[in-house]
């Protein structure tokens, strides 16, 4: 495309960084400027939780990209700088140095950031030195220096991050308690056979998990530090090092105060455009009508950011992006790798195939004859068989999916012959 | 340092002095390969990593794991029986040299 478009980015994370180099590749000829407000290179982020808190990853391993490979896409990359508005009437963003930067096309790439502990968000001051929420690289880095063999650890939250948290604490030597407010671990994202794997899988692994805790607030030393965390029952938990995992916010504030549409997050038509014609929003930040599960719906995933990166830039290079692919993501904890595909909310059934004591299956997600989403549990051949069944919304023989002796890939050939013959086809 | 050579899908060899002990996906990403994408970044997750190795070099590569195993059953691009992921080939001073092919589509 032979322009001198200016396409401007905020948010250097996995989806903005794609983008820059995704549109570069598609063709754009014009100026690509990348921002972020931390002070790293775009890196990625999901071994923060899992091998770089272990140690087992380096720093130099977390980077997206090589520095040279920057230069040689001519993308401008700003790390430390944070945009502090949108002025869409004259198409700039301004910085926080106050400088100006314009833009022909805009893409709001913010992310989300944790959910603060709603008993914390009312007290004024500096927070603990020994409270971590795990967002970025910095919140990794306190984490990983303060894991110490024998030393105590308390969880607020049983979500994702915080039982890949404790499995790389457990390994460390510590002793590790999660506190998890609902009734069970993962509550917002899995059945409950699939949380009960978890909570067994955790259990044995030394973990201390209890459910049906409300965090009330926290007893400190004179130097502000935490020293015991005291739940609604009366129970008091001493600890060293407290790491809260309670949810994520979307970053919406910039675009609100810009006057474009939000409602938990950037609110986002199919095409990933904004209210305004000029600004789109993807990743974490960004909410859409889901075609394929006719809600609106907002994904925090790796993969959903990378899929709406690319999406815009096949539009902004005027190409035909492929249809979209059911939103995924994966979690990995001691052994297990857990991959999941498509959205469960709604499902009227569940079926569980193989053998969760074998740390060996998968469940998946029934509304009638279609699989709205499964979670497979060291089982990545089946995942990828039931990305493009769940997302095309097939329908299949739902009775056979319970017989483990019946090969997957039988079953959808059987029922669903578009699936198998369809795989995702586009360049990148 | 030894070198790995990538065969981009337009026929382009790219030669890339590559660490010992660093991966060649990384390699691959660190100098502007675009093709090979590397979604997870390394975690065996993503399968956008998919290359073809030349046949002289596949014997001195370890056998994939079975989640690689696995996750070559769902490359974007055919698996062939030199299909591996380039996030689990770490360069040895063995491999110096090595021909892998990157499959052309990778997601």
């Amino acid at each position: 495309m032979a322009s001198d478009a200016q396409l401007l980015i905020i948010g250097n994370g996995c989806a903005g960084t794609e983008l820059a180099f995704s549109v570069r590749a598609g063709g754009w000829s014009g100026p690509i400027t990348l921002i972020g407000d931390e002070p790293h290179e775009p890196y990625h982020r999901p071994p923060l939780s899992k091998a770089y808190l272990m140690g087992a990853v380096q720093q130099d391993a977390l980077s997206l990209r090589g520095t040279a490979a920057y230069a040689t896409a001519q993308i401008t990359s700003l790390a430390r700088h944070r945009a502090v508005a949108i002025h869409r009437g004259r198409a700039q963003v301004e910085l926080e140095d106050g400088r100006h930067l314009a833009y022909d096309h805009l893409v709001l790439a913010l992310g989300g950031r944790p959910r603060p502990l709603p008993f914390m968000v009312q007290l004024s001051g500096q927070a603990p030195r020994n409270l971590h929420y795990l967002r970025t690289h910095d919140d990794a880095l306190a984490i990983r220096d303060s894991l110490r063999p024998n030393h105590c650890l308390v969880i607020i939250g049983a979500g994702y991050i915080g039982l890949e948290v404790a499995a790389a604490a457990i390994k460390s030597g510590m002793q590790v308690v999660v506190l998890e407010a609902g009734p069970r671990v993962l509550g917002r994202v899995v059945a409950a056979p699939v949380a009960a794997f978890y909570e067994a899988l955790h259990r044995s692994a030394g973990v201390d998990i209890r459910t049906s805790v409300q965090v009330q607030s926290f007893e400190s030393a004179e130097d502000g530090s935490i020293t015991a965390v005291v739940c609604a029952d009366g129970t008091r938990l001493r600890t060293d090092l407290v790491v809260a995992g309670i949810g994520l916010l979307p970053n919406a504030e910039l675009a609100a105060q810009a006057g474009l549409d939000v409602d938990d997050g950037i609110l986002v038509d199919a095409q990933l455009c904004t209210n305004d014609p000029a600004i789109m929003a993807i990743g974490d930040c960004a909410r859409w009508f889901s075609p394929l599960y006719q809600r609106s719906v907002r994904v925090e995933s790796v993969p959903n950011a990378l899929e709406q990166a690319r999406k815009v830039a096949a539009l902004l290079c005027a190409k035909v992006p492929r249809i979209d692919a059911a939103p995924w993501f994966w979690s990995d904890q001691y052994d297990i790798s857990l991959k999941t595909v498509g959205l469960s909310q709604g499902y009227d059934r569940l079926v569980i195939r193989g053998e969760p004591h074998a740390k060996d299956f998968s469940a998946f997600y029934l509304l009638g004859r279609r699989i709205l989403a499964v979670d497979t549990v060291n089982r990545a051949l089946e995942f990828n068989l039931c990305k493009p069944v769940i997302a095309q919304a097939l329908e299949v023989d739902i009775e056979a999916l319970a017989d483990d002796s019946v090969p997957l890939k039988s079953i959808f050939a059987t029922h669903a012959p578009a699936a198998l013959a369809l795989t995702p086809h586009s360049g990148s | 340092m030894p070198n790995a050579i990538f065969v981009l899908p337009d026929g382009e060899r790219k030669n890339v002095q590559v660490a010992v002990g660093t991966h060649l996906m990384r390699a691959a990403v660190d100098h502007g390969i675009h093709e090979i994408v590397g979604d997870c970044g390394g975690s065996a997750a993503c399968a956008t990593c998919h290359v073809y190795v030349e046949e002289q070099w596949l014997h001195r590569l370890p056998a994939p794991s079975d989640t690689e195993d696995q996750l070559l059953e769902g490359t974007a691009s055919p698996r062939q029986a030199n299909s591996r992921l380039s996030c689990q080939l770490k360069m040895t001073d063995a491999l110096d040299g090595i021909v892998v092919e990157v499959a052309p589509e990778q997601w």
